[in-house]
């Protein structure tokens, strides 16, 4: 019986090897270990059996049982891992083809720059405010030390709407607006941003719509050597930490000393290249110490008050910043163009 | 103001410095030099030739054949020029010699005829036509008779040289003068100023003999002076002069107007020579035009006047229109032979009126509107006379006839070395202060403890102490002020609510994957009257405008944004999502504005196109409403204002009648959303667009729903799917909002999740089929509160929509 039982277990590993799907082992095992199986057939006839015989058998038969179990398991697990094995591998996929484009629009470059700088000043201690863009005649000028017959007004040839009233040309009269509205109590720290329109035929360099940055900072005390302190944090922190500014004379009606801000070349380093025209140097900002004529028209009192204004070009900053070289792409809105500073 | 370098030379000693070193210096100094021009880069090999035969080339009528000692070499050239005669000294130009513009001149053959090199005219040499002296505009240049065969010819004409080109700005009108570039220079380098020469004789007869004058407007013209000059030989001016004339711009006309153009350019002051003779009478009066009053301008115009104009007159005719033109009658001419030389301090404000009105902008004008030296003027006479002694051979009479209402004493400015320091953040002495002014030639002088500065007519522009800190702050280098920060009291800087929910509002248009664009806010006026938020009262117009198409603001943002996508189109970019905020101008019923027009600021866009693809696996989508739709509910949920805003179908006539809604916030029209008309999109030539424009002033303004927690739910929710078929005219909003209702506090959420129309349903009918989502956040729902709940939403359907669940 022993022999039979031997070769019952071989048979029943040869059929497990030979078995190439779940369901076929399956069969084997109900074929060899069912209640109606060889094995129990086998087990059946133990009565005829010596009593010291009997308990081999018994062994040998669940050992059989059990190698048969243990085969099947194994066996089984080979093949569910195969069949897992061909169904990844048919799910796989090419992992070069592009993936979904998440949609995602572009800043305005002119929107970047400005926010940016707001930023860099409110950092500061400054606030931001705003002004309208017809301008009374007064503000826009007079009260920026500009009378009606200064020379300085041919500088900047301007859209009237009517004979008082015109597109500001400059973001200046937010200054003397948010002044009186501190009705002479300091210190005032804004920046304005906003657009300003001059009579000027577009080009590459010019566009008769433009947008400025102004700054204003007044307090008792404040000294010129406050404005290029303040200036140069400002300038590090948007151009670089290496750079440095230089102050050259100029003229504002609304500053006295009024002073050019160039920053140091940041392509060459200050040794003159292209950009800079070869002097080292990129002219970004106008400044100067705030006019008493100007104070004292916003209600300050300027033996007690002093005060500095700058003001910047925002096309010149994204120009500069970006390498842009026509000022009508700023207004053209290509989407190709804006497409760009997505990252911006 | 072009400034010749070896002219400036004659004024103040800057000989060691190149041309370059000086403009670095005036730049630095806050006087800009804008451009150098060398004259005559490059220019080489040319130089004064004798022409020995001149005869008719056997060919050709118009060349002549010439032979020309060139020292060097004696050459046969052929020339063309008219004016070519034997005897004369001509700029020659021989084999190898390099013209400006790098053109090389070699030996060639002209009609069978070598010609070993070029006879010049001042054109050839880079000179601007324009500039050109009449005589020599048709032909060569001829050199004076004492040149020297074989030398240089462009040193000769004194071309070797490079002009300063000076931005000026507005305050330092001084520097439209040599004199006041030297003024400038020497205080810069700490030099002295050379005056130039004013000496000449008189004769025992007195000007005063001839003319008398008689100022009616001291206000305007508060110096009037003449001097006469008698027998003038009209001719052309010195060579030298001549060309000092070019390098500043001015083209040569004779002795006697270069005169006063160069003396104009020395002193800055303008002057004006009348033909005594032509002048009709012996009298002059400076007066007011009358209204209407006609003359003739020098330049044949006849000009009519007004009485804000003023006038010199021969005591009855205008003669000249002060400071800006003379009159033609009394022009000097060849003939003339005596003078009446006018010196005058005219007001800036009435020059530049009349300047203004009559469209004359003169190099008399230029420097009257911005302010001249009132001081300086007896003494610009009197260097003019001297030269028309010497180059007119002129007889100056005795003394000027002059009126005079000048203030007797100079501005005095008071300050301190402390105050300026204090001003500038600087520790400067009052020595250096002093030094400072000395080298500025403002007398200065330490007083009490402060510093009194006299304030010489050269420099109108210092009026205050600030002006004095901008002077000692240029002088002595603005590299030397410290970098300091504000010692007052910090404030701190922020954005205000509106700033942070603008910004906000971007970023959330950006990542719904719209460009911002920003447009020209003036526009033509057919834009002006399309698309509009609101209908305006009024627009504002902009008074001269620079063409139709930026003619007056923008009403509404869309035109140009639709102007945009044109553009875009136009350059095979075909989808286009644009968004632009920014503000809209109203003016007034009737077009006057009595005060300024309101500015509301907008929000726009437009979206055309495929919105959402994904090609390669199939994807595509057009946008269409519910795509901009989106936009505007994620928008407003960014902005938390969703829950009040209702969409509500639009009547604007340029939008599509079945596709477009107009927007309202509790209650408030707030903007509109849709499809373009198809009139409209035909316009922009554009394939179904849609768009979008808000009022954001009311947005912005409305409180945002703050954001406060909500527990998260502990207990299970039940869903319950209906489809519901219902009349098609039966707005989905309207059926959802039966079911918020009456689904009561346990109906959590609701969606819709299919619509359908077509086969297995009557015609007329639509299916609409939302999942209704029940919970109670405090306990677990039984069935039956659920289907009590949700028997009522059904009942309701029913009654108020007609609603029938669909079989
Ligand atoms: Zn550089």
């Amino acid at each position: 019986m022993i022999d039979r039982l031997q070769e019952l277990g071989r048979e029943a590993l040869e059929e497990i090897k030979q078995a190439d799907s779940v369901k076929a082992l399956e069969s084997v095992r109900v074929k060899y270990l069912g209640k109606k199986g060889p094995i129990t057939e086998v087990l059946r006839g133990m009565g005829q059996l010596s009593e010291e015989e009997r308990p081999k058998v018994g062994q040998k038969a669940n050992d059989v049982r059990e190698e048969i179990k243990e085969k099947l398991e194994e066996k089984t697990e080979q093949l569910e891992k195969a069949a897992i094995d061909e169904k990844l591998k048919a799910e796989s996929i090419d992992i070069t083809l592009p993936g979904r484009e998440v949609k995602q629009g572009a800043r305005h470059p002119l929107t970047a720059v400005v926010e940016e700088i707001e930023d860099i000043f409110v950092g500061l201690g400054f606030q931001v405010t705003k002004g309208p863009e017809v301008e009374t005649d007064q503000y826009n000028f007079e009260k920026l030390n500009l009378p009606a017959e200064h020379p300085a007004r041919d500088m900047q040839d301007s859209f009237y709407v009517t004979t008082d009233m015109l597109l500001r040309t400059q973001t200046s009269p937010v200054q003397a607006r948010t002044m009186e509205t501190f009705e002479g109590q300091g210190p005032v720290k804004i920046v304005c941003p906003g657009k300003v329109y001059r009579r000027d035929d577009d080009d590459a360099t010019h566009s008769h719509q433009f947008m400025q940055i102004e700054g204003l900072y007044v307090d008792k005390n404040v000294q010129m050597s406050d404005l290029k302190g303040v200036l140069e944090a400002f300038v590090q922190k948007y151009f670089g930490a290496d750079r440095s500014i230089r102050l050259r004379p100029s003229f504002f009606p609304f500053t006295e000393p009024s002073v050019e801000v160039d920053v140091s070349c940041g392509i060459c380093g200050g040794k003159g290249c292209r950009v800079c025209k070869y002097s080292g140097w990129i002219e970004v900002l106008g400044a100067g110490m705030i006019h008493p004529n100007v104070l004292e028209m916003s209600g300050f009192d300027p033996e007690i008050y002093t005060g500095f204004a700058f003001g910047m070009g925002v096309e010149r900053f994204a120009m500069l910043k970006y390498g842009i070289d026509d000022i009508r792409h700023f207004y053209t809105n290509d989407i190709r163009f804006l497409n760009q500073f997505k990252r911006a | 103001m072009l400034v010749s370098y070896q002219w400036l030379k004659n004024y103040v000693d800057i000989e060691d410095l190149s041309a370059e070193d000086a403009a670095e210096r005036l730049t630095r100094g806050g006087v800009e030099v804008d451009m150098l021009h060398n004259r005559t880069e490059g220019v080489e090999h040319v130089v004064v030739g004798y022409v020995e035969e001149c005869s008719p080339h056997p060919e050709a009528d118009k060349l002549s054949v010439c032979v020309v000692d060139t020292k060097s070499a004696k050459r046969t050239i052929v020339c063309g020029a008219s004016n070519i005669r034997a005897g004369q000294k001509v700029v020659t130009a021989e084999p190898g010699a390099v013209l400006p513009g790098g053109i090389e001149i070699t030996t060639t053959t002209l009609r069978g005829q070598e010609s070993q090199g070029m006879i010049c005219s001042l054109q050839e040499l880079g000179v601007e036509q324009k500039l050109v002296a009449k005589e020599y505009q048709d032909g060569i240049y001829v050199l004076p008779d004492d040149a020297e065969v074989g030398a240089d010819a462009v040193a000769e004409i004194g071309l070797r040289d490079t002009v300063l080109e000076l931005d000026l700005t507005p305050n330092r009108p001084d520097c439209l003068s040599m004199l006041g570039v030297a003024y400038e220079m020497a205080a810069l380098l700490d030099r002295d100023v050379i005056h130039p020469d004013t000496a000449h004789k008189e004769s025992a007869e007195h000007a005063s003999d001839h003319v008398s004058v008689q100022v009616d407007v001291p206000k305007d013209n508060p110096f009037y002076g003449v001097k006469v000059v008698k027998n003038i030989v009209v001719g052309p001016s010195p060579q030298w002069m001549q060309n000092r004339l070019t390098a500043a711009g001015i083209r040569p006309i004779s002795n006697v107007v270069d005169i006063t153009n160069y003396v104009l350019l020395e002193y800055g002051q303008p002057l004006h020579a009348f033909d005594l003779d032509r002048l009709g009478s012996s009298e002059i009066l400076v007066r007011r035009a009358g209204e209407g009053e006609e003359m003739t301008t020098l330049d044949g115009e006849t000009r009519t006047l007004s009485s804000e104009h003023m006038v010199i007159t021969n005591g009855k005719e205008p003669v000249a229109l002060a400071g800006v033109m003379g009159g033609a009658s009394s022009e000097v001419q060849d003939d003339t032979t005596a003078v009446l030389l006018e010196a005058a301090y005219f007001q800036p404000a009435r020059v530049r009126k009349a300047s203004r009105q009559t469209g004359i902008r003169s190099e008399s004008s230029i420097r009257f509107e911005k302010g001249i030296d009132s001081g300086r003027v007896e003494e610009a006479a009197e260097r003019a006379a001297s030269l028309l002694e010497t180059y007119a051979g002129g007889e100056v009479l005795q003394g000027s006839v002059e009126v005079d209402h000048r203030p007797a004493e100079n501005k005095k400015i008071e300050t301190s070395a402390g105050q300026l320091n204090g001003l500038l953040g600087m520790n400067l002495s009052e020595d250096d202060m002093l030094s400072i002014f000395r080298r500025l030639r403002l007398p200065a002088s330490a007083e009490k403890g402060g510093i009194k500065v006299e304030v010489p007519t050269r420099r109108p522009d210092l009026e205050r102490e600030v002006d004095l800190a901008e002077e000692a702050a240029r002088l002595y280098g603005y590299e030397y002020i410290p970098t300091t920060l504000p010692s007052g009291v910090t404030t701190p800087g922020f954005l205000t609510d509106r700033q942070r929910r603008e910004r906000h509002m971007r970023r959330f248009l950006e990542s719904a994957g719209l460009n911002e664009a920003l447009t020209y806010t003036l526009t033509s006026r057919e834009h002006s009257s399309r698309l509009q938020l609101h209908t305006l009262p009024g627009k504002v117009d902009v008074s001269l405008p620079m063409s139709e198409e930026r003619s007056t603001m923008r009403t509404s943002l869309l035109p140009q944004l639709l102007d945009t996508v044109q553009y875009n189109r136009n350059r095979q970019i075909n989808d286009a999502a644009l968004f632009e905020l920014g503000s809209i101008f109203i003016g007034e019923p009737g077009g006057t504005l009595t005060k300024q027009p309101q500015e509301k600021t907008v929000l726009a866009a437009a979206v055309t196109g495929w919105w959402d693809t994904h090609l390669w696996q199939g994807e595509k989508k057009k946008a269409d409403f519910f795509v901009i739709k989106g936009i505007l509910e994620g928008l407003f949920n960014e902005l938390g204002v969703a829950s009040e805003v209702a969409f509500v179908r639009s009547s604007q006539a340029e939008l599509h009648p079945g596709r477009s809604a107009d927007i309202y916030l509790n209650g408030t029209y707030a903007g509109f959303t849709g499809q373009l008309h198809p009139s409209v999109e035909k316009e922009w030539d554009l394939k179904e667009a849609y768009v979008f424009q808000l009022d954001m002033d009311l947005i912005l303004s409305y409180d945002a729903v703050s954001v406060f927690y909500e527990t998260v739910p502990r207990y299970p929710a039940v869903t319950r799917d209906i489809a519901l078929v219902v009349d098609n005219d039966v707005p989905a909003g309207k059926v959802e909002r039966v079911i918020r209702e009456a689904g009561g506090s346990l109906l959590h959420d609701i969606s819709l999740f299919d619509v359908y129309q077509g086969e297995n349903l009557s015609a007329g009918k639509k299916s609409l089929a939302f999942s209704l989502v029940y919970l109670d956040p405090d306990r677990t729902l039984t069935d039956e509160e659920v289907s009590r709940a949700h028997d009522n939403v059904l009942k309701r359907l029913e009654e108020e929509v007609s609603a029938e669940l669909r079989k």
